[in-house]
């Protein structure tokens, strides 16, 4: 591994869809990094690539994937050499999944309590009364209520939101090193949102897992994320710390998603929205794929693919925009009421360093 | 909006929507609940799953019948439309935008003729140019290409479809539109184009809107006013920045306070209220209490004293 904090690194990934029409190229070289115990959000349109990228992760792309290129290393190894056999091992050990959707990735003939044992009797081979007792104790920690007589309810006993809860319960009961949460929450109404969300947060400090999250709903990325990966087109546009994307972001289309989200202060006759519609992946445009939708595109923007820039140690992004000689440009009025913020959260935060700074340094004098 | 002058267009009273009456299983999905909407605005309807708020919409452009109360429209009551003429207006007048864009198209007709369906039932073209005529004047205000109509829905993305469907809507010339969760189906950035769109078309042919939704930041952007509902009751109506601004009722407090904002550093600091709804069943009579002017609260004789404080707090009401 290139980084002892890494937990997972993709590198180079390249996968393709065969469909009758011809190769749809749904992830277009993609690199990133997980960290150790960090939450990382992976945001963008449907057909962006998010969800086909972890289900590459989890060896659970359809048949006709094709993984063109790319490594995928966990622990040193990497994943994609792995045998479907090894793949087993892992999933649901060391890689676990939470689903979108509560209503269907529970098998509605099985007890819950049976359900969430199941994954410490496959891989631990506990025997069943000792991972019953170990669910019902899972069962607390997600928040189920009288677990001990709903142990042995079907999963149509529950609504929606505790359902989520028995998914969740599911996926940490072997305590993996990786969650991976594919839209958990978008199924769901906010005020139970909102509580699974919290439970995710606390379940993850108990346990340090490392989390990718999948969403399309920034304001749920804004509390949920350390690090946010923007992707469009099969690509990976712009990638920095949650601050960073909110506040300072750099890539047109990233200003397009913030800006295109109503706030509770937005009003105006006109919201602004990001016109027409992603490209095509069977044959994705040369040069940048948002080039067609982007108010602010160059003309170098329909030749060439932009490599990633430098923002700061932790923040990238792929537009000309970022090139030294590209013109100065003024990003849409609510991305600039953004940035004004960030400044002042940055010189509060140097501020806050310069008065506490001389304290240290008489410390040291004595 | 103005309100002194305007004119309501739709008033609900006391209508309740009752399921399985008499049987073990009723269910109460609308209990009782009286509102206006007024002539050009937007009517912003929400609340959780389960709370009635796509009943409401279904009961009103009569897809049920209701158990009880009255829905007048342009003052005539809805029920009493006995005659075709009465009920062929009714349906001109009053059009719906559905949630699924994939669902609610039939994928083995040409667009041209989902949109046409309505002028045809109604006769409204006068031949076959004129009817093509109106389908491309349709699609264009919609921002479709005249091209698409002999194409089909499989050919469309969801946005487009969702396009398709209210160019639809708008082939008979409606006063009303309901739009039950008209976007939710969509990407964030065409969200946005079809909310645009609404807007244009609000502005340009004098619609009046009742928007049903559970995505608060967009209601709130889309709707001058909003109603607040919960297990089938409505708990709190006002002006949609007074409602986000100063909410009176628990239950809306609750509600907005888990609503995720796309802003780290306001999720970091945010509390979240919870509610507890037991108290609502304590069998006292309730009913809407206007507390400021335009704001009401669903309050118990005793409550409205503690009601009127809270607006007084949020310097609502001046003496």
């Amino acid at each position: 591994m290139e980084n002892e904090k890494n937990i997972l690194e993709v590198r180079n990934l390249q996968v393709n869809f065969k469909t009758y029409a011809g190769d749809v190229k749904a992830i277009r070289d993609v690199s990133f990094d997980l960290r150790k115990g960090e939450t990382l959000a992976i945001v963008g349109e449907s057909g962006s690539g998010k969800s086909v990228t972890t289900r590459t992760i989890m060896g659970l792309n359809a048949s006709n994937a094709d993984i063109a290129s790319g490594t995928i290393k966990y622990k040193g190894d990497d994943l994609l050499k792995k045998s479907e056999k090894e793949m087993e091992a892992i999933r649901g050990q060391d890689i676990a999944e939470i689903f979108q959707d509560p209503m269907t990735s529970l098998d509605p003939t099985m007890k819950i309590g049976r359900q969430i044992a199941e994954p410490l009797m496959v891989h631990k081979g506990m025997k069943k009364e000792k991972a019953l007792a170990q669910a019902l104790e899972m069962m607390k920690l997600v928040g189920i209520t009288d677990a001990e007589n709903r142990i042995n309810d079907y999963p149509h006993q529950f609504s929606g939101g505790m359902r989520q809860r028995i998914v969740i319960a599911i996926a940490l009961v072997n305590y993996p090193e990786i969650l991976i949460a594919d839209e958990p929450t978008t199924a769901l109404d906010v005020t139970i949102q909102a509580q699974i969300l919290n439970l995710m947060k606390e379940l993850q400090d108990k346990i340090s897992t490392s989390i990718i999250f999948i969403t399309h709903d920034l304001g749920v990325v804004a509390g949920m994320a350390d690090r946010v990966a923007v992707m469009y087109a099969g690509k990976i546009v712009e990638y920095g710390t949650v601050d960073e994307i909110f506040y300072n972001p750099k890539h047109p289309y990233t200003w397009g998603l913030l800006s295109s989200m109503p706030t509770m202060d937005t009003g105006g006759d006109e919201l602004p929205s990001i016109p027409g519609t992603p490209p095509d992946l069977l044959d994705p445009p040369k040069g940048d794929a948002f080039a067609a939708r982007n108010a602010y595109a160059l003309k170098i923007d329909t030749e060439k693919e932009p490599p990633f820039f430098k923002v700061s140690d932790t923040h990238y992004a792929a537009t000309w925009l970022m090139h030294p000689d590209a013109p100065e440009v003024t990003p849409p009025a609510q991305i600039v009421e953004r940035q004004k913020k960030y400044a002042e959260m940055q010189s509060k935060l140097v501020q806050t360093q310069r008065t506490t700074s001389p304290v240290e340094e008489e410390e040291e004098q004595q | 909006m103005d309100y002194e002058n305007a004119e309501k267009i739709l008033e609900v009273k006391h209508l309740k929507q009752y399921f399985n009456v008499g049987k073990k299983d009723e269910v109460r999905a609308v209990d009782d609940i009286s509102f206006d909407i007024y002539k050009g605005e937007t009517f912003g309807l929400v609340g959780e799953s389960g709370s009635g708020k796509t009943t409401t919409g279904r009961a009103i452009i009569h897809l049920y019948e209701p158990t009880s109360g009255e829905i007048l429209f342009n003052g005539k009551n809805v029920d009493n439309f006995k005659s075709k003429s009465d009920q062929r207006e009714f349906r001109q007048d009053m059009q719906m935008i559905f949630q699924d864009p994939y669902a609610s198209l039939n994928p083995r007709m040409k667009v041209k003729d989902i949109v046409a369906e309505g002028i045809d039932i109604n006769h409204l073209a006068k031949d076959d140019a004129d009817r093509s005529k109106r389908v491309e004047d349709l699609l264009e205000t919609v921002g479709l290409n005249k091209d698409h109509s002999s194409r089909y829905p499989h050919e469309f993305s969801g946005g487009q479809r969702q396009r398709i469907g209210i160019a639809r809507a708008l082939a008979v010339d409606p006063k009303f539109v309901i739009a039950d969760e008209p976007i939710s189906a969509l990407d964030v950035s065409i969200q946005a184009q079809v909310v645009n769109l609404m807007k244009k078309l609000q502005r340009e042919q004098g619609l009046t809107y009742l928007f049903i939704a559970h995505d608060l930041s967009m209601v709130k952007y889309i709707s001058d006013r909003i109603g607040v509902m919960h297990y089938g009751r409505m708990l709190e109506i006002a002006d949609s920045d007074e409602i986000y601004a100063h909410p009176l009722h628990d239950y809306t407090k609750s509600l907005l306070s888990a609503v995720p904002i796309p802003d780290p550093e306001f999720e970091r600091t945010r509390e979240e209220i919870s509610y507890d709804g037991s108290g609502e069943n304590d069998g006292k009579e309730r009913h809407l209490v206007e507390i400021s002017p335009r704001h009401w609260v669903r309050a118990a004789e005793d409550e409205i004293d503690m009601y009127t404080k809270r607006a007084h707090a949020a310097s609502l009401i001046h003496d």
